[in-house]
This record gives C-alpha cells, sequence and structure tokens, in this order.
C-alpha cells in the first residue's frame, strides 16, 4: 500500500538547511496497523506528511497504492488525498463554522457527492462514532474526545485506503485515549490501513508494528503482539 | 455556483468582522452611488440644455448683410448692401444640397411703444415676415388653426400667426382669436393660428411667445421694403453639413452683390450646427469626466475589497489548508475565494445603486412639481444600460479584486497552512 525507499527530506531556513529524513525505507502493506515513535524532532510529524502527500519529499521513491507519486500538481494531489488518505490530528482540524454533520460530510463535497446523499452519510459515521445525537452542534460545543471522534468520522466517510494519524490522542486524557485506539483497532479490522504517529508507549503498544525513527533514519521496526481491546466501542448503541 | 455550503461560507466569513466587511462594502457602495448620482446629474444638465432646442433643425445657418470693408468692382468700401427676392431662385438653383431655405424680414415699430393693437388692448411684438418654411427650421408647437402657407405668400394674405403671449395680451380669457382681426401699425391682419415655441432655448431679438408672423411677401409689400429680404434661414440635407451650404451661399450672394470675395466681414452668419456641436462636445467631455471620476472612485472600493480579502484570506490559511488536506482542490479555494470577492462588491455595489437611482428620481420627481419651462436642469436620469453596464463593471472588478487573494491562498502548501497558527 505504502512504499518508500530511500526518501530524504530537508528543510531549509534561512542559510540552514536541516536533514530530517535521511534515506527512509518503509513498506506498510494493506490493512496494517502501525504506529511511529521517535523523539520530538525526529521527523515523524514530517515522515507522515510525505505520505499524506501534504508535504513533497527531495529524493528517493514514494508509491501509494503501486502509483508513483512524483512531480505531482496540487489538484492532482488533493484527489489523491481525496481517494486514498484520511487525516486525524492531534488538535482535531475542524471547521468551525460547520456544524459535526458538515464537517464529516465535507470530504464527498469535495468529490461532488450530492447534498443529500453525503448527509446521510455523514449521519450514518457520526451514528457509527455515537454522535448522532451532535449532528447539529459546532465543533466548539464538544468535548476533545468528541471532536477526535468527529475527526475521524471525518477521516473515514470516503472510504478512504489509509488513515494516518498524527497524535491523534496527544491532546486526550487517558481514558478517552484508550477509546479511541479501541475505534481505530475496530477501523482497521474493516481492512483499512492505519499509521499512527504517537509519543505514548501504550498506544503504540495497542499496534501490530512499531517503528522507531531515530537520527532521520529507521532505527528499529518490530512487529508487535497486540494487546486486548478494551470493549466494544465501535458500533456502541 | 449557486450550492448551498459555498453561501454558508462567504457568509460565515464575512459575518465574523461584520464591522470590517461594512467599512469595505462602504467604499463600493460609496464608489457607484458617486457614478450615478454624476452621471444622473450630467444627463440632467444635459437634457435641460438640450431639450430647449430639441426641434431645431440643427444644421442650419443664418446669414445677414453688413457693410463692406472692400472696394469692389469700382463700388466703395463702407456700403450698405441688402438681399433682394432675385436671390432666392438662384440660391434654391444653385445649392443641390438645401433643404430648406427661409428669407425674413423682421418688422420694426414695437421698440416705439405698442406696434399692435386690437380695440382697447395693446402690445409691443416683434412682426416676422415668414415664409412656410420657417416652421420647418424653428418649429412651433400650434396651438390653434395654422401657420403661415404658400397660398398666404402668393397673394399676400394680410394674416398672422401669434404667439400665447400675444394672444393673452390682446384678446380676453378664454376668447377665441381665430379669425379674428388684429391691427399691426396700422393694417388690419386677421389672426390664423396660435402657436407656442417648442425651442425656447434658442431665440433670436426676442421672445418667441411674444412674437407675431405674418406672409413675407404681404411684410414686403405693406410697409415699403421693395424686394429687400433681412436675412436668410436655411437648412441643410440632412446628410450634409450646414458649412457646406453656408460657404456655397455667401459665394453666390457675394458674387451677385458685386462685394469683393474676400470680404468676410459683409456677410454676418451664424451656424447653429457648429454651436450645437460645441456643446455636445462639452457635454460628451463632461461625460467623460464623470466616468473618469467615476470610476476612479468605484476603483478605490475594489482596491479595499482586495485587500479586505486578503487578510481574511490570511486569518483562514488554516482552515484553507485543512480543506485542502481533506481533498478540496485548488480551483475550488480559488472560485470560493472569488465568489466572497464578487458577492461583497456586487451587494455592496447594488445598494449603491439602488441608492444612486433612488436620489437622482427624487430629484427628478421635485423637479416635475416644481417645473419651470426654461430649466437649465431638467429630468436628471439614468438610463438602464448605465445600470448595467456599472453591475457589470461590478461583478468584473469583484472578479479582479478577487484573483490577488485567491492565487495567495493557493500558493501556501497545504503542510505549511496546516501548520500556520
Ligand atoms: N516547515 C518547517 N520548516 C523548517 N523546519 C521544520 C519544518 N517542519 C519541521 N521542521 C523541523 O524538522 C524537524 C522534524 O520535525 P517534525 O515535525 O517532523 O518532528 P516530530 O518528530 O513530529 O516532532 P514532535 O514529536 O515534536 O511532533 C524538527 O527539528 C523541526 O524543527
Ligand atoms: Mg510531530
Amino acid at each position: 500500500m505504502i512504499d518508500l525507499s530511500n526518501i530524504h527530506k530537508s528543510y531549509i531556513t534561512g542559510t540552514n538547511r536541516l536533514h530530517v529524513l535521511k534515506g527512509i525505507d518503509l513498506h506498510v502493506k494493506k490493512g496494517e496497523l502501525v504506529s511511529i515513535m521517535g523523539s520530538s524532532g525526529s521527523g515523524k510529524s514530517t515522515l507522515l506528511n510525505i505520505i499524506g502527500i501534504l508535504d513533497i519529499h527531495d529524493e528517493g521513491d514514494y508509491r501509494l497504492n503501486g502509483q508513483l507519486i512524483h512531480n505531482i500538481n496540487e489538484t492532482k494531489a488533493a484527489a489523491l488525498r481525496n481517494k486514498f488518505i484520511g487525516f486525524v490530528f492531534q488538535s482535531f482540524n475542524l471547521i468551525s463554522f460547520k456544524t459535526a454533520l458538515e464537517n464529516v460530510a465535507l470530504p464527498l463535497y469535495y468529490q461532488g457527492v450530492s447534498r443529500k446523499k453525503r448527509n446521510r452519510m455523514a449521519a450514518e459515521y457520526l451514528d457509527k462514532m455515537g454522535l448522532l445525537d451532535w449532528s447539529d452542534h459546532m465543533p466548539n460545543e464538544l468535548s476533545g474526545g468528541q471532536k477526535q471522534r468527529l475527526a475521524i468520522a471525518r477521516a473515514m466517510i470516503h472510504q478512504p485506503k489509509v488513515i494516518l494519524a498524527d497524535e491523534p490522542t496527544g491532546a486526550l486524557d487517558s481514558q478517552t485515549s484508550y477509546e479511541m485506539m479501541d475505534l481505530l483497532q475496530a477501523i482497521n479490522r474493516e481492512g483499512i490501513t492505519i499509521i499512527i504517529v504517537t509519543h505514548e508507549r501504550d498506544i503504540a503498544e495497542r499496534t501490530n508494528r512499531i517503528i522507531r525513527l531515530r537520527d532521520g533514519n529507521i532505527g528499529d521496526d518490530h512487529q508487535n503482539g497486540i494487546k486486548k481491546e478494551t470493549t466494544g466501542v465501535f458500533n456502541r448503541p | 455556483m449557486f450550492d448551498r455550503d459555498r453561501w454558508q461560507e462567504i457568509w460565515s466569513v464575512l459575518k465574523k468582522n461584520k464591522f470590517r466587511t461594512l467599512l469595505t462594502a462602504f467604499g463600493v457602495f460609496w464608489g457607484i452611488f458617486m457614478l450615478i448620482i454624476m452621471v444622473g446629474s450630467g444627463k440632467g444638465l444635459q437634457n435641460g440644455a438640450m431639450e430647449g432646442m430639441g426641434n431645431f433643425a440643427t444644421n442650419s445657418v443664418f446669414m445677414w448683410t453688413q457693410r463692406t470693408t472692400m472696394p469692389y468692382k469700382g463700388l466703395p468700401r463702407n456700403r450698405r448692401w441688402t438681399y433682394t427676392n432675385e436671390d432666392i431662385p438662384v440660391l434654391r438653383e444653385n445649392i443641390p444640397e438645401l433643404k430648406y431655405l427661409a428669407p425674413r424680414l423682421q418688422g420694426g415699430g414695437y421698440r416705439s411703444g405698442d406696434n399692435v393693437v386690437r380695440g382697447d388692448k395693446s402690445g409691443a411684438f416683434n412682426v416676422y415676415g415668414d415664409y412656410p418654411q420657417w416652421n420647418k427650421i424653428d418649429p412651433v408647437r400650434i396651438l390653434a388653426g395654422r401657420f403661415l402657407n404658400e397660398i398666404d405668400i402668393d397673394e399676400s394674405r394680410k394674416v398672422a400667426a401669434i404667439g400665447t403671449q400675444v394672444r393673452d395680451v390682446l384678446f380676453k380669457n378664454g376668447e377665441d382669436p381665430i379669425g379674428q382681426y388684429i391691427r399691426i401699425q396700422g393694417l388690419y391682419f386677421k389672426v390664423v393660428g396660435v402657436f407656442e415655441p417648442i425651442n425656447s432655448n434658442i431665440n433670436f431679438g426676442g421672445d418667441k411667445v411674444r412674437s407675431i408672423h405674418i406672409p413675407f411677401s404681404t411684410m414686403q409689400r405693406a410697409y415699403n421694403y421693395g424686394n429687400n429680404v433681412g436675412w436668410f434661414a436655411m437648412t441643410a440635407k440632412d446628410q450634409y453639413k450646414a458649412e457646406l451650404i453656408e460657404r456655397k451661399a455667401m459665394q453666390i450672394l457675394k458674387k451677385r452683390h458685386d462685394v469683393a470675395p474676400e470680404d468676410d466681414q459683409a456677410v454676418g452668419h451664424f451656424n447653429i450646427g457648429t454651436e450645437f456641436d460645441k456643446m455636445k462636445g462639452l457635454f460628451n467631455g463632461i461625460k467623460g469626466l464623470i466616468w473618469i471620476v467615476g470610476i476612479g472612485t468605484l476603483l478605490a472600493g475594489v482596491i479595499g475589497i482586495s485587500n479586505i480579502m486578503l487578510i481574511i484570506v490570511k486569518e483562514r490559511t488554516k482552515e484553507i489548508g485543512i480543506q485542502r488536506a481533506i481533498g478540496a482542490p485548488p480551483k475550488t479555494v480559488i472560485t470560493q475565494i472569488i465568489s466572497e470577492s464578487v458577492f461583497l462588491t456586487t451587494l455592496a455595489g447594488y445598494f449603491g445603486l439602488v441608492a444612486g437611482v433612488f436620489i437622482i428620481e427624487m430629484l427628478a420627481t421635485g423637479m416635475q412639481q416644481s417645473s419651470g419651462s426654461d430649466n437649465m436642469f431638467r429630468n436628471p436620469e439614468v438610463d438602464f444600460t448605465v445600470a448595467i453596464s456599472a453591475l457589470g463593471v461590478l461583478i468584473i472588478s469583484g472578479i479582479l479584486a478577487g484573483i490577488l487573494p485567491a492565487r495567495r491562498a493557493v500558493k501556501v502548501k497545504p503542510i505549511d497552512a496546516l501548520r500556520y497558527e
């Protein structure tokens, strides 16, 4: 699903050049649940953004679902993101003047899905997240956990192949964090590839594969015996 | 274009900064408002000036005689001379471009007290000897009876067409003047018509309402003008310029009366066409100026809009980043921002347009109620094409105002937009 080989990325600020990714090789198969760990500033977000085509690598080959991501314009990139990828951010990144329902429906709007159909689907996903009663609420009326569930619904609605989550639990307390992981695990069991960037060991423990970034390289990459799920939060009434 | 999400977004963005939006919109409002007011007033000024000469045959020329300033063919300088009846057929035959030719005479007498009497009423009026063609050159509105005709000329009838004020002075209120007799400098004339002037802004020697027209031939005979012609009024056919017949007629008349061809002082002449063109030029100049100033004001407003759109786009950087991250293509973002700009510009401009037209209409109705017939400012108006083109200008300026901010919005990488705080 995701094939990275020899990916380099540097940031240039003024006269300084910061070499963040120094030749990353990484292959993630369809249906994997992967976590990326590493110290602050090690390039986790940078890597995730390149995978999400939000940013462009300097060197190396990146194939998403077999397609080489090279020299593509922003229109094409937007279309690819819209087709393959769902994002979950630490700071939720919900649109403040749209209701919960409208936020969830937004990716479908860019696909040109009719209003009626996308609202129906949005309601369905809100229901899965247990947020149906909050459809008409604005994001600032929701708790952190609710916001993140909303963001997950938005990341799911266009049925992407990959969900990229950059510290999805970073702004949540541990109880809510576990609920979030339950959700992501449930989604993963439906066959969706998920990559999670996290600092938290217990979050990473709940993924199948843990990748550690060190000095711009992959320092460690091992399969993980997954811990059990707490309860069936997904599909709860 | 008209989808709900887009409008919702436009609305929420503008609503977030009500005061600033209002101030910016005011720039465009004011621009279009001023443009409409100025265009309307300019039109009013033009209407006022033009209406007073609306029906006058504008490619007309008037020609009279003055003392010669050069000796010629043994004749001395400073000689008095006059046109004669014999000139009339010669002019007609030799100037094919001539449409109307009206020889005229102006009677004397009105300066030395009342020259026209009826019973115990009397007044001092201008008396003209005219051909029926005069009424083609400077048309009047006939209120009763008729103007002079060819038979009046041929038979040198003692008939008269009188202006409204002549009627008011000589006749009792409600009395029918047609068929009645009035005495003009001792001779009785039958009134055959009453008229009121149409082209009130063009006068020759006196107010038209105080004028009496009698047949040209009658005036010559009855008041001993011999075969003298006081002056010629002539109109060129529509496709020709008045200067052409002016030049030709002067040449012919000088030749016939032994006036030196280069003696320009000997023929007095006045060309309505040139005057009219000057006036038109003046109004076109005013119009041009109005549009320049108006568009300038509007432009200032539009630049304001562009400016605020830039600020809005900057404030929304993160939000636009989110939209792009979840799949909004640049085209969608660009159309969104341009729509906002067009919406703001057009809405503000529309109110300006409505307010401007409202004020102009108020002025126009106010003016109609207090109408004097010779107002220099009349019927200010905004025609439909002006309003439509103003709206067109607005929409285009809205698009232009939106382009820069829209390009700015998609220029940043989505990731940088997302990181923006
Ligand atoms: N746009 C940028 N311009 C310049 N330098 C950048 C930019 N983005 C990131 N960096 C730098 O690149 C390095 C890696 O950043 P990145 O955000 O990938 O780290 P991270 O592993 O996600 O860290 P954290 O755990 O704190 O989120 C950091 O040193 C950061 O300062
Ligand atoms: Mg990070």
